[in-house]
């Protein structure tokens, strides 16, 4: 039951408790997710400024003067494992995730809220380890690929050993999600009718309990091999280092999907309460996370079609490959067949929606040139690749974040953005994205290389135009982000219950929801989509 | 896991009985369960590296392998058996609110883990008396054959990482011990003894599959 506080306030999950204790020990979901989001964006901002520093040097042909090659590739590789396992992996489940998956389900809690807070500590303590390898930076790129990592200098120890350690936040979580999502649904709440964030949410948690502990191994072999001079990777002791790559990639090709999958729940969210409709093909949507989780297991080697593996299963995982595009292609479909003859509503949320529909088929449609062997041979290594999968992780699981972030706001703060500076955002974000990386699709078809610190002079009107549009993205997101973090800390505008009339269960309650989430726990009668259509009970009252 | 409720902390209380305990107890036994499977891939990448440099080296593995004591390796299996049937005894003694019997069976499940350890050290001090490990100059030059190193790289990997789970397992017990000591099992709650003893049966399983692999088909 709720409690009035002697300023008359309502109580909620932000004031019932207060001081940094109450939040360094806290078991509820909310808060976890809330330490995540703020911690995950600091890492976010860091690597984004490693990324412009880059930017900065390919500006003009020739060396800037700002840093050496090698500092350069420290960079690269910086960003990379920076972006990857400390921000963009355990991105939306830890975030919007753990905010939202008991809200949608009808729960109070998480299935394991001792095992969620040590999650977000593991996932500190991997991250404070990354921080310390900075010390004596990396220079292989994120995917640590072998014999370099094993030749190179000390610091590959401790950053994939960071690695290694938020894997095992990651596995928790995931694990964590998946009991919660079998265990703890409201009376009422079936499968059929779960929310298709949870659906995501799910398909998700099952790819980072099952691939997760592949890589893990992988990084354990690794720093086995480099600290007691093993030879499991190493040709010169016998070892095999295109073992590294099938291990690395059969966990980090599904890894793409932990990514994408939530920010298909978030849009899936997001369409049908701006077009006030039913989404269209529920279970379609529903599978289709399935289909991709599970198809997405089976396509790893086509990161190595040039790694020397035999032209019979390069041509297998082309194939497999291409079909991953038909579930992604169904959700796309659907996604505008919601929005079809809807009453839309062009709020930030539904903004960042439809430029994530046709960002992501920019980058679905790229990823059918790479996984097409004769192309692929030409398009390897070069900015082809580095656009395609910017458009996928930037442009799709970002993007995805930032929608949802700006979607949920009202429910997590109680308080209302300033619409105004978040769609000035959202074009600077949207505008700066795609000039940063239309250029680097015609410059990878031109043949420039990936990870390379300079250029021929011929390319400098394309990089030019690339960095400025990198600048004018890195401002839309400060700008986006400082506009939330104003407005949690100092906003004004209190939100309601439910501002964008959804029907799904976390917006039937209180805006910062209560402690328990619920007063009551709901009674849930009819799927969460039924916009326009008689109701059939009491179900979200 | 548990439901014990914690009235006096202030700190942001837990969302006691979140659940009901029949729900708690089965999320706790998939939860396990999902964890085991993750276990298994954890030890699945290192199946497929040995598949991969058997097939390579067939030949060298063969030899290799007969350097390892098949007499204590058999010896170890039968001892984690023994340790397994013994945490399946403390599941049921649970069940049947017999803290007693729980100390009692678990003391047992330890004392052959220990065994396992002792006898996995001679092993490994056998190894190392013959220059047999990775850090040795001699066996890392490269006059010493590759195939040799990467059998024992293996070898040392895989029974290395299944040695730190017998440990972690061993603490995971001691732990259920203390609760047991305390009397906390009924029949209507024994879930840490279950998932204990389910995490217990993986180390051993996985012993199972380690132990022909390494020292009878090489």
């Amino acid at each position: 039951m709720s409690t009035a506080t002697a300023t008359g306030e309502k109580k909620n999950y932000l004031n019932e408790h207060t001081g940094i204790w109450s939040w360094i020990y806290t078991l509820d979901h909310k808060r976890i997710g809330i330490m995540y989001t703020v911690t995950l964006f600091m890492f976010f901002f860091t690597a984004g400024i490693f990324a412009l520093l880059m930017r900065y040097e390919l500006m003009h042909a020739g060396p800037s003067g700002l840093m050496t090659p090698d500092q350069y590739n420290q960079l690269f590789t910086l960003h990379g494992a920076i972006m990857v396992f400390l921000f963009i992996v355990p991105g939306i489940p830890a975030t919007l995730g753990n905010f939202l998956i008991p809200l949608m389900i009808g729960a109070k809690d998480v299935a394991f809220p001792r095992l969620n807070l040590l999650s977000y500590y593991i996932y500190v303590a991997g991250a404070i380890m990354a921080l310390v390898a900075l010390s004596s930076p990396v220079d292989t790129g994120w995917t640590f690929y072998t014999p370099y990592s094993i030749q190179t200098g000390q610091g590959v120890v401790l950053m994939t050993g960071a690695a290694f350690v938020l894997g095992f936040s990651s596995i928790l979580t995931g694990l964590n999600f998946v009991v919660t999502i079998h265990k703890l649904r409201a009376p009422g709440m079936t499968w059929m009718r779960l929310p298709l964030f949870i659906w995501a949410a799910y398909a998700t948690a099952a790819i980072q309990v099952l691939a997760t502990p592949v890589v893990g191994i992988n990084l354990f072999l690794l720093i086995i091999e480099r600290t007691m001079g093993i030879g499991i990777f190493d040709p010169k002791l016998g070892g095999d280092p295109v073992l590294f790559q099938h291990l690395f990639w059969f966990y980090s090709h599904p890894v793409v999907y932990i990514m994408i999958l939530p920010a298909f729940g978030i849009i899936a969210e997001i369409i049908p309460v701006f077009s006030q409709k039913p989404i269209f093909g529920y279970k379609a949507v529903a599978f289709a996370s399935l289909a991709i989780a599970l198809i997405g297991f089976f396509v790893w080697a086509h990161h190595m079609f040039l790694s020397g593996i035999s032209d019979t299963s390069a041509a297998f995982f082309s194939i497999i490959t291409f079909a991953v595009a038909i579930p992604t292609a169904v959700k796309v479909f659907n996604w505008v067949s919601t929005m079809y003859r809807g009453s839309i509503r062009l709020d930030t949320p539904m903004l960042y929606a439809i430029s994530f529909i046709f960002i992501f088929m920019v980058a679905g449609t790229t990823g059918i040139y790479l996984a097409t062997l004769g192309v692929d041979i030409f398009y390897h290594d070069t900015y082809f690749v580095v656009a395609h999968f910017h458009y996928t992780m930037q442009g799709g699981a970002v993007i995805g974040m930032i929608a949802g972030l700006h979607f949920w706001f009202p429910k997590m703060s109680g308080k209302m953005y300033s619409e105004t500076t978040a769609k000035i955002a959202f074009i600077l974000i949207f505008v700066g994205f795609n000039m940063t990386f239309v250029p680097q699709f015609v410059l990878g078809m031109h043949g420039m290389p990936r990870r390379y610190f300079d250029y021929p002079p011929e390319f400098e009107s394309l990089h030019f135009a690339s960095t400025i549009g990198a600048f004018a993205n890195g401002l839309g997101y400060a700008l986006a982000i400082l506009n939330l973090a104003y407005t949690a800390l100092f906003g004004k505008t209190k939100a309601g219950r439910n501002p964008y009339n959804s029907l799904s269960l976390e917006w039937q309650t209180d805006s910062p929801p209560i402690h328990d989430n619920f007063e009551v726990t709901p009674i849930v009668t009819d799927w969460t989509y039924g916009y326009g259509e008689p109701i059939k009970g009491q179900s979200h009252h | 896991m548990s439901h014990h409720a914690e009235v006096t902390d202030p700190q942001g209380p837990p969302h006691v009985h979140h659940m009901d305990s029949t729900t708690a107890y089965q999320a706790a036994k998939f939860g396990m369960w999902l964890f085991l499977a993750t276990e298994i891939l954890l030890f699945g990448g290192l199946f497929c590296a040995f598949a991969l440099f058997r097939w390579t080296y067939l030949e060298e593995f063969h030899h290799a392998s007969k350097h390892l004591n098949v007499w204590m390796g058999g010896t170890n299996t039968i001892v984690l058996i023994i340790s397994s049937y013994f945490a399946a005894m403390a599941v049921d003694a649970a069940q049947h609110g017999d803290n007693k019997k729980v100390v009692r069976n678990l003391t047992v499940t330890i004392i052959c883990a220990c065994g396992f350890l002792v006898i996995k050290y001679f092993e490994y001090s056998s190894k190392y008396h013959h220059g047999l490990f990775p850090l040795n100059p001699e066996f890392n030059s490269p006059e010493f054959n590759k195939a040799y190193q990467s059998f024992f790289a293996l070898y040392y990997c895989m029974t290395g990482l299944h040695a730190l789970h017998v440990i972690i397992g061993m603490c995971l017990l001691g732990w259920v011990i203390s609760l047991a000591r305390k009397n906390r099992f009924s029949g209507r709650y024994y879930t840490p003894v279950e998932v204990g003893a389910l995490y217990w049966h993986l180390v051993d399983l996985i012993w199972i599959y380690l132990f022909p692999l390494l020292y009878l088909v090489g």
